[in-house]
């Protein structure tokens, strides 16, 4: 089974050599910086050798559990977190760590949480599955498929409340929208009129699952139409295509409060998890010519470059900081201690963990 | 002091914690226009208008998991389930994102959400209507179940939890939303977590919650009469925090143990109870500690026998009469 292609206005199947689309104009990109445009790309290069770099400490064993690597997407991340405003937030499934370090986060908080250190971003308690930044309005990294949308629309539902002109942006995959958690919050947003834009990342499978294996009717965003609500589709192999789309729909949310299922088509080139060999059901060839036509960060920088904006020596340079940035985050998640027996049992209750200003009383705990 | 029923007294308190925060929403299936499924919310839209007083569609999954998104930005939502029984089809919502977040974010999220509504059998309503899963929620940690018994305690364990910045879980029942009781006419938070002991007595201790309480006192002041026997009522009021402590000093006092639940017995709250008084008083026993829990099985329709499979008067009498031979 091959990916099903998402149908976008402006289909760029040439090859890594793409440069400007239509939506290089499109005013959310034209007014950007040269320096901007340089930090959207570094952003790109340092999840991914971030990412990199974490693979092979959980080769060498030093990361448990599951590690489910967002290499070949990073442009859909870099691209919808780069427009959040102060009361924008982000909610997202277990694939997170690029919307993590989108969002701002530090890579040794990230990597010592992989590691299980308590000086993890979420104390070595989550996992990869599980980042979290509430100060940069990142509510995480969420392990149940589809759990995080009604959460991500309760965001928006609180955003409304309390009268703030931002907008939620809620991450799934393409897996994602057959749960009827999902379909309950899409009827939710749109009944109510919430600022949440739901971002369907259509990598093309759910684990082993094409699309065309798990998910009726023509398109995945296309069933807002059933909720009235607006949807889009875009190509999110190229960055300044994400913006552009997601500008449009954001603004709609926060002036609005439209809602909308954006379905922003991408493509992992590494295994579901670090545990998939990935063998069964996809081919070698359609991984190569993804990553041969479709690499976001290759396209992007062509673009930057033809623009004038990058210098092969400056994009040379930014990789060569993004690898210096990594292993000092593996160092330090390294040299970190682990959380104690002691700690197991804190950030359960916040009035456990702020015991001068509990007002129950009795047990709490049990043996 | 005022004589409210059980009823009035939850929405006394829900009126008044939403005049005093405007953070506090009330939503869930029926509360605005229809006053309720059980008419405990009748009024407040009127008092506080459809911002605060929100009708939601019938999709437990959906509105509760945006309550809990919604509480991690700081609304305080009062999320009212028509039956606790529905809680199955949103218990990923519950259990998994309520529950859990603030644990996998390090202690960097609360939740503080009050989810309630009626959860109990004796309606006639069969299975799927009837589920008590006050055991299933305080298995997990990081959440509070609290069942009040009588129309004082619920306002001011209502209040205390709408006040509480993790998540409570609130069990009422609509048995007990026609019973009256004296309410105090100056506001009464109740502290989670503490038991109260309804009726002194030296002989025989039961312990017990919610609806049970009633059926308790009454096989009390049966045995008081009839068999000379004086038991000692305490009522836990909330599973988690557990005031075992209470539970503890009771023992000392009669040495004699019935733990009297509407819950099917296995893994049941009473189970947990017997393991800890065994525990931590097992020289105070002067016999094996006795249960009166639902009979196992499905709750069953047929009305008369419905009855029979609860806990009721009856059949606390003949169990605490067992429990001291
Ligand atoms: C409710 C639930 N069912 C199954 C799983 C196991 N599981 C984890 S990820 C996944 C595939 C999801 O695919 P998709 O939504 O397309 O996201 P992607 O992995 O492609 O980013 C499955 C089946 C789960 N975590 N939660
Ligand atoms: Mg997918």
């Amino acid at each position: 089974m091959s990916k099903k292609a998402v149908p976008t206005a402006d289909q760029k199947d040439a090859a890594n050599v793409a440069c400007p689309g239509p939506s290089a104009t499109a005013p959310i990109n034209a007014k950007l910086s040269k320096e901007e445009k340089i930090e959207l790309h570094r952003k790109m290069v340092r999840i991914r050798r971030f990412e990199e770099r974490s693979l092979r400490s959980y080769q060498s064993k030093k990361i448990g559990g599951f590690l489910h690597l967002y290499i070949g997407q990073e442009a859909v991340a870099v691209g919808c977190c780069s427009l959040m405003g102060k009361d924008d937030h982000v909610i997202t499934a277990y694939r997170d760590h690029g919307h993590a370090m989108a969002v701002g986060m530090d890579t040794k908080a990230l990597m010592a949480e992989l590691y299980g250190k308590i000086t993890g971003c979420s104390k070595g308690k989550g996992g990869s599955m599980h980042y979290f930044a509430p100060s940069l309005n990142y509510w995480g990294g969420h392990g149940i498929v589809g759990g995080q949308i009604p959460l991500g629309t309760g965001l928006a539902y609180a955003l409304k409340y309390k009268k703030l002109k931002g907008a939620a942006m809620a991450f799934m995959g393409d897996g994602a929208v057959n749960q009827g958690a999902v379909h309950e919050a899409y009827n939710l947003a749109a009944l109510w009129n919430l600022p949440v834009i739901f971002v369907i990342e259509n990598n093309g499978y759910s684990m082993g699952t094409s699309q065309e294996r798990s998910s009726a009717g023509p398109g995945l965003a296309q069933r807002a139409e059933a909720y009235g609500m607006n949807w889009g589709t875009c190509f999110g192999h190229d960055v300044y295509e994400v913006r552009a789309t997601m500008d449009k729909f954001l603004t709609l949310a926060r002036e609005k409060h439209q809602p909308a299922v954006v379905e922003i088509d991408t493509y992992r080139y590494r295994g579901h998890s670090v545990a998939d060999p990935d063998k069964t059901y996809r081919t070698r060839e359609e991984i190569e010519e993804y990553r041969r036509t479709k690499d976001p960060i290759q396209l992007f920088q062509n673009t930057l470059l033809a623009e004038g904006v990058l210098t092969e020596a400056l994009a040379e340079q930014i990789n060569a900081e993004a690898l210096a940035e990594a292993d000092p985050a593996a160092d330090f998640a390294e040299a970190s201690p682990f959380p104690t027996p002691d700690d197991i049992q804190k950030d359960v209750y916040w009035e456990t963990d702020n015991p001068e200003k509990r007002t129950s009383k009795g047990r709490l705990f049990f043996d | 002091m005022a004589v409210l029923t059980y009823r009035e007294a939850i929405r006394a308190a829900l009126a008044e914690e939403l005049t005093r925060d405007e953070n506090v929403v009330l939503m869930g299936e029926e509360v605005a226009q229809f006053h309720g499924a059980y008419k405990v919310s009748e009024g407040l839209l009127e008092k506080f208008g459809p911002d605060r007083i929100v009708d939601t569609p019938i999709s437990e999954a959906g509105f509760i998991g945006m309550g809990v998104g919604a509480s991690m930005l700081g609304i305080r939502p009062v999320m009212e389930l028509m039956f606790w029984s529905f809680y199955s089809v949103a218990f990923d919502q519950i259990l998994n994102n309520a529950a859990n977040v603030r644990y996998m974010s390090g202690g960097l999220i609360n939740c503080p959400i009050v989810i309630r509504g009626p959860a109990n059998g004796g309606t006639n309503v069969g299975a799927t209507h009837s589920h008590t899963p006050e055991n299933v929620l305080a298995n997990h940690p990081g959440v509070k179940v609290i069942v009040p018994s009588t129309a004082r305690d619920a306002k001011g364990l209502l209040k205390a939890a709408i006040r509480d910045n993790d998540p409570c879980f609130f069990l009422e029942n609509t048995l007990l939303y026609g019973e009256k009781g004296e309410v105090p006419d100056t506001e009464e938070v109740i502290p989670l977590g503490v038991a109260d002991i309804k009726r002194e007595g030296t002989d025989l201790t039961i312990v017990t919650y919610g609806r049970s309480v009633l059926h308790s006192l009454a096989a009390a002041s049966i045995l008081e009469k009839e068999h000379d026997i004086s038991v000692e009522v305490v009522d836990l009021r909330t599973i988690r925090p557990l005031d075992i402590d209470t539970v503890l000093a009771s023992v000392k006092k009669t040495h004699r143990v019935l733990i009297v639940e509407e819950q099917k017995p296995f893994a049941s709250v009473g189970s947990q109870l017997a393991y800890m008084i065994q525990r931590e008083a097992f020289d105070e026993l002067d016999g094996p500690i006795h249960r009166l829990a639902t009979i196992d099985a499905p709750a069953i329709y047929s009305p008369p026998v419905e009855v029979e499979q609860l806990p009721n008067p009856q059949r606390v009498l003949k169990a605490a009469l067992a429990a001291v031979a």
